[in-house]
């Protein structure tokens, strides 16, 4: 198999979680689009690491990891926007905003326009 | 011209052509194509539950890949935790923070045209210097697996048991974190009722 397959298939799924992440507004549509862009870079390490036949496997090691650390982050991401939504009932991220610089009192949403 | 020539050539040498696909390959790239149109579903979509839906067509997808690459041991566990806790967990997720099930106009922001410009970008610039570099790059499929779980095993309790081990520890805190993080206690909500609702006081 050519290797050009999976690397452009990766790079392509890594692009749409890209988007996802860029232009989703639920926090969980997030998490998912970096799901998305996790399981391209898995792709990519397992293509890699059969093409090499490296006597380590350091890339299917690596995916292993990945996909554990994937787990580990979505549970805790979870558990966070739960809490956010708990606390001021959104999971929006566009509109948890208290952290942002304010120039202007009354022109958040111009702000919101600019820098989203 | 030189292009088209330079990969020739090399072709030649190093594998078959793309004109001339074999049959895993003609896998590969249908599998591709609905990964990819899932994908792109699971982003576009301004149903919130069928974008966890198409994630799972999508990660399906993957995992069938990582079969065509002989990758057994991955593909397995790709179905195991992906498809059936996180996408499970995603879910939840969508029910617990009230989720509406119907459509939903406001699922992306106002900054759509710029994210797919960026999108766009990136995919031109990497498709572009992926296939520029691995055109004439051949795996060989043939031979033994090399992700069978016999040989993952071999690896992963031979050379990385250390990092195997301190992922466990991680996903322990993980855990432990995610618990402390959800758990309603009465301290943390009388503060949130004393600072007005607003929760400033728990970050």
């Amino acid at each position: 198999m050519h290797l050009v397959y999976p690397a452009v298939l990766s790079a392509l799924l890594f692009c749409t979680g890209l988007y996802g992440v860029l232009a989703r507004r639920n926090a969980i549509l997030v998490l998912m689009s970096v799901e998305l862009m996790l399981n391209a870079v898995n792709l990519n390490l397992v293509a890699f690491d059969v093409w090499l036949r490296d006597t380590l496997h350091t890339g299917q090691a690596l995916t292993l990891f990945v996909i554990a650390v994937a787990a580990a982050e979505i549970g805790i991401g979870l558990a966070i926007v739960l809490m956010v939504h708990r606390n001021r009932g959104t999971s929006d991220v566009d509109r948890l905003r208290d952290t942002a610089e304010r120039q202007e009192p009354d022109a958040p949403a111009q702000k919101a326009e600019a820098t989203a | 011209m030189s292009v088209a020539a330079t990969a020739a050539s090399a072709t030649a040498a190093a594998g078959p052509g793309f004109l001339s696909p074999s049959g895993v390959e003609i896998a590969f790239l249908l599998v591709g194509l609905v990964t990819f149109g899932a994908a792109l579903v699971t982003v576009t979509t301004r149903q919130l539950v069928h974008a966890a839906l198409w994630l799972v067509v999508t990660l399906g997808g993957l995992a069938v890949e990582y079969l065509l690459l002989t990758a057994e041991f991955i593909a397995w566990v790709q179905v195991l935790i992906y498809v059936g806790s996180v996408v499970v967990l995603l879910l939840f997720g969508l029910m617990l923070t009230k989720a509406p099930i119907g459509r939903s106009p406001d699922a992306d922001s106002g900054n759509r045209p710029v994210a797919s410009a960026v999108a766009v970008a990136a995919a031109a610039a990497l498709v572009w210097v992926v296939v520029d570099a691995f055109r004439t790059t051949w795996i060989d499929l043939g031979g033994p697996a090399q992700g069978s779980t016999e040989v993952s095993g071999r690896f992963l309790f031979r050379n990385w048991v250390l990092p195997f081990e301190a992922l466990s520890v991680l996903l322990l805190a993980a855990l432990v974190g995610a618990i402390v993080l959800s758990r309603k206690n009465g301290a943390a909500r009388a503060d949130g009722n004393a600072a007005g609702g607003s929760g400033k006081e728990q970050r």
